[in-house]
């Protein structure tokens, strides 16, 4: 296989907080990210998927350096993108490109579509022709499905589907090598996000695109993966090929998590209901457990869980898992 | 009798850009002990619906029909007499946990309000039924909990606190509004659940309100499928999801992304937008989505009523899946109310 476009080794990310008074003061520290490690190639696409609080947006604003990395290294095309200056960061930003997950506040309501799909021209390439720019502008709003002849529109006059194509638009005008989408779909309709998920993989083919998708739901990762990461509280538990993952998940975790997307029929919905046995809320992030993060609210923890924290492993079939009982447990749907 | 009958409810709204007709004579009726789930996408009417017979339309919103709760028509009731009812008879779970709480007040202090106020209970009789209901809602420690402040409870925690709220005056009807829209599927399973359980133990109505077919299949007895201000389908839960008549409907299920399917690999889209409901176009109002359309669409739809309770609002026969012949228009009686 041809080398990875991206690789990130042990990156981590540390929030610090305040308590106590005045004089009492206190620091907290908070790790959103704890040391997560992959590799992604061109034209792949890797799903993130995690309940919110588990670290997933912080990690991908942490590879983009949106969010300064405490610890581990981004390394892009060979190059460690948390050592570059400001600057060369920046240009970095037109081979990086990220869709975010709100798609209406994250258009700049006194702009029309074609500005906001244009900005990002104008601010790499001052020197370009405005004839140019606009064929180009044009170019990617039929790309993503929307009518050229709405360049002019403001982001309300658009449905919240047609917000996110926009986005997807302005990510893409630069021609980016990797675009990572941050829950790009669950602010939006079920009817529609298919639309938008099925445009990103026609997308991802046509251009050769590399693609993170974080997203909280695995039912919707499954039909863009390539791979897919399973993270719970700021930590990887487990990195799969998309098939063997829905087939027979590896971490406990990652079972919960299928577990509780509810299936749309109703006589298979009674049976799923009792299969279900993940309770409760996350930890708090600032105490978080000793041993495997996951154990209080494992029903296959051991004693061992509680002592020794599970690493990363790689199995048999060369997937990835942070489970001491990974072989014995058998998880297959 | 019914609990809840709503007969031709009509909701607009007076916008700089012109009349919006959100809601264009809907019918329903709840029985008690019976779960309603009203589904669509944003835009459709659900939404509005229900704040219409709450009597908590927006300023600019007017609203029209009958809706009668016990035998009394909330739509005419004074105000007053509507307070007594709501909060108590029936209450109402809204979509979005983190803001529909007081952040300056303890859950304490906002739960207590409502029994107090309804029931006139005195403080320690009011701080022990809150107690008591959060830990049916099962959060744990409610005793400690109960003083805390919102924004020391997470997603998950704060919705169980809305349906606890909900439920401390025993209402006959709960109205839940995407109560589990914006939380993690994890907890959205609790929630549903935790609904569907409570229900079942104190024989109260439920109205659910969800765009996610998937919702629905669990803890609903019937469906009504709204498109752009218009009820297109209803139906018993097996009718809509095992013999589902309307194109709509069918592309709703169809757009679930399923996990218990091994990957097909394109997604099933219901291609276009919703309507713009200031600009609708004429007949079928999800003509320009349905791949089943035809000429006949451009003419408006009669609704189909089945004897079984079952109806569509579609020119393709229930019965047979066939296109109905052109001259049955209007055979139905409700057909055509409706044209312009």
């Amino acid at each position: 296989m041809s080398n990875p476009v991206l690789r990130v080794q042990d990156l981590a990310v540390n929030f610090c907080s305040h308590t106590g008074g005045f004089l009492r003061r206190k620091e907290r520290v908070l790790r959103a990210v704890n040391g997560i490690s992959f590799e992604l190639h061109a034209s792949e696409t890797l799903g993130i998927v995690g309940e919110s609080g588990s670290g997933k947006s912080t990690l991908a604003r942490a590879i983009l350096g949106l969010i300064k990395p405490s610890r581990g290294r981004v390394m892009w095309l060979g190059e460690n993108l948390t050592e570059l200056e400001e600057e060369a960061l920046r240009q970095k930003r037109k081979e990086i490109q990220i869709v975010f997950q709100d798609p209406v506040a994250s258009l700049n309501p006194r702009m029309t579509a074609g500005d906001i799909i244009s900005e990002p021209l104008w601010t790499f390439y001052p020197n370009m022709a405005g004839l140019q720019v606009e064929e180009r502008t044009r170019g990617m709003m039929k790309m993503v499905g929307l009518l050229p002849n709405q360049i002019n529109r403001y982001p309300h006059e658009f449905s919240g589907g047609q917000c996110q194509r926009i986005g997807i638009a302005r990510a893409l005008v630069l021609n980016p090598r990797l675009v990572i989408c941050d829950e790009p779909v669950s602010a939006l309709d079920v009817s529609i996000q298919a639309q938008i998920i099925n445009l990103l993989k026609d997308l991802q083919k046509k251009l050769g695109l590399a693609l993170i998708f974080v997203a909280h739901d695995l039912s919707v990762v499954k039909h863009i993966s390539d791979r897919v990461m399973v993270m719970y509280m700021g930590c990887s538990m487990e990195v799969s090929q998309r098939d063997a993952l829905y087939r027979r998940p590896l971490h406990p975790y990652t079972s919960a998590l299928m577990k509780s997307v509810p299936i749309p029929d109703p006589k298979l919905a009674a049976k799923a209901r009792q299969d279900r046995w993940l309770t409760g809320d996350m930890p708090s992030p600032y105490n978080p457990p000793r041993g495997c993060i996951f154990h209080t609210r494992c029903p296959y923890k051991v004693k061992r869980c509680e002592a020794d924290v599970p690493a990363l492993r790689r199995m048999e079939n060369g997937d990835w898992v942070a489970c001491h009982r990974a072989e014995d447990l058998d998880l297959s749907i | 009798m019914a609990l809840l009958e709503v007969r031709d409810l009509r909701v607009q709204f007076e916008t700089p850009e012109g009349v919006v007709q959100a809601v264009n004579g809907i019918d329903f009726q709840v029985e008690s002990g019976e779960t309603l789930a009203i589904v669509g996408e944003s835009g459709a009417g659900k939404s509005q619906l229900v704040m219409a017979i709450m009597g908590l339309l927006a300023e600019n919103g007017s609203a029209s029909g009958e809706a009668d709760f016990k035998g009394r028509d909330l739509m005419k009731m004074p105000p007053k007499e509507l307070n007594k009812i709501r909060g108590c008879e029936i209450a109402m779970i809204f979509q979005d946990p983190m803001t529909s709480l007081n952040p300056f007040l303890t859950i304490e202090k906002q739960m207590t309000e409502v029994v107090m106020h309804h029931q006139g209970l005195r403080k320690q009789e009011a701080r022990a039924h809150a107690v008591e209901m959060l830990r049916a809602v099962r959060i744990p420690d409610p005793e400690e909990r109960v003083k805390q402040y919102p924004h020391e409870y997470s997603g998950g925690m704060r919705q169980r606190v809305m349906i606890a709220m909900g439920l401390l005056c025993e209402p006959d009807l709960l109205i839940a509004d995407e109560p589990s829209t914006a939380l993690d599927v994890t907890v959205q399973a609790q929630i549903t659940q935790l609904v569907g359980e409570l229900r079942d133990k104190s024989n109260m109505s439920v109205i659910l309100i969800t765009h996610d077919m998937a919702v629905v299949a669990e803890v609903c007895d019937r469906i009504i499928v709204m498109y752009a201000g218009e009820m297109v389908e209803t139906g018993t839960v097996d009718d809509i999801f095992y013999r589902p008549r309307h194109p709509y409907t069918q592309g709703l299920l169809a757009s679930v992304p399923r996990l218990d399917r091994l990957s097909d690999d394109e997604l099933h889209a219901i291609p276009g937008n919703p309507p713009n409901l200031l600009d609708l176009p004429s007949g079928c109002r999800f003509r320009d989505r349905c791949s089943m359309a035809r000429e006949v669409c451009f003419g408006v739809p009669p609704l189909q009523v089945q004897e079984n309770g079952c109806m569509s609002r579609c020119f393709i026969d229930m019965n047979n899946g066939e296109f109905l012949p052109a001259e049955s228009k209007g055979v139905e009686e409700n057909a055509g109310e409706d044209s312009k």
